[in-house]
């Protein structure tokens, strides 16, 4: 019996079919849950696996033998943004100078602050790498973590838990500054807490979830670019 | 369906190839993305197929970062050890950054609050 559990886990659509199976559960929960951002399929889907392959006595490189598959299509999927961002090219051009400077300042702080403060609290160098794009979509903030040396899956994590923040500590923001405007609200999300920040900011209305799908974008791809200078500057 | 998959397949190889060329540490991805990006101004619309390969893949972009985020189990040392550093560091980050964009945001559009 232990044997066949054992061939069974060396064979790579078994992770397919748990990793599908499992986000499917998960996204039925989030449903129900009212698309709440703390039951975040992608948080409870992570979770659900990482804890069958506890159980099942299973190494993550195991579990990739099968969920590459899935990793390999991020790629394509972050190139696919470009439509999203296309279909808003209006919306940039009428607004360029407030988005871009909220984008661009928006990243540059995100990324120094988070680097500054991980100094101060005497993190690895990794692990700095790995914080460095933590307000970035995870497409491609999973890319910026392999590209520049961090550790993927944990920045991964860190731009999950950002984004939880970033939806708790919004309406505070809103208040403090007397932000009253639904485009304002939406991009302000979008920069800070990136594609969780946007699915929140969709419940102030579409206006909002519209800036915020934008303001990922475009912070996004801002900090793409000028990551490697910040971190070299300060690392 | 599949010209627009591979519009963006090869979207990411050049990308990766300028980013191989010039040596610079950015994703080839996203420079893919604004070389698509780039064409679909030129091209002044989205073609059909490339609409339809892009819609179904950023529908379940979720599901594709789940493997990524399954690789946090090798990390839960990391994350014991230091977790009040991550706590505080993402905190005053988002808060910081969220602060600084709405006041940005709010300078530059002066006229427009004063409408509202």
């Amino acid at each position: 019996m232990s044997d066949f559990v054992a061939e069974l886990k060396a064979i790579p659509v078994l992770w397919l079919v748990v990793t599908l199976a499992v986000y499917l559960v998960a996204s039925w929960l989030n449903v129900k849950a009212g698309k709440t951002p703390f039951l975040h399929p992608v948080l409870v889907s992570l979770s659900v696996i990482i804890a069958i392959l506890l159980m099942l006595d299973t190494d993550y490189e195991t579990y990739m033998e099968g969920g590459r598959y899935i990793h390999m299509l991020l790629g394509p999927a972050v190139v696919a943004l470009a439509i999203p961002l296309y279909k808003n090219l209006d919306t940039v051009r009428r607004l360029f100078v407030p988005l871009v400077l909220g984008a661009g300042f928006g990243a540059v702080v995100a990324a120094v602050t988070a680097v500054g403060v991980g100094i101060w609290f005497g993190l690895d160098h990794q692990i700095l790498l790995s914080l460095a794009p933590k307000s970035v979509t995870s497409p491609i903030a999973i890319a910026i973590a392999e590209r520049i040396g961090g550790f993927p899956s944990l920045a991964a994590g860190l731009v999950l838990i950002t984004g939880a923040i970033g939806c708790l500590v919004a309406p505070l923001v809103y208040r403090v500054l007397g932000i009253t405007d639904q485009s304002v609200k939406g991009f302000v999300l979008g920069v800070g807490a990136h594609a969780m920040g946007t699915a929140y900011a969709f419940e102030y209305g579409v206006v909002a979830g519209a800036f915020g799908g934008l303001a990922m974008g475009m912070t996004g791809t801002i900090t793409a670019f000028i990551l490697p200078v910040i971190t070299a500057l300060m690392i | 369906m599949v010209q627009g998959f591979l519009v963006l397949l090869l979207c990411q190889l050049l990308g990766e190839a300028v980013v191989i060329y010039f040596d610079v540490p950015i994703p080839g991805a996203v420079v893919g993305m604004v070389l698509l990006l780039i064409g679909l101004i030129i091209l002044g619309r989205v073609p059909e197929g490339l609409e339809k390969s892009s819609v179904g893949l950023l529908s379940v972009l979720p599901l594709l970062l789940v493997p990524a985020g399954v690789g946090l189990m090798d990390y839960f040392g990391v994350l014991s050890e230091n977790w009040l550093a991550f706590l505080v560091v993402l905190f005053v980050s988002t808060l910081v950054t969220m602060l600084v964009v709405g006041v940005i945001l709010k300078m530059v559009s002066q006229e427009k609050e004063v409408e509202d």
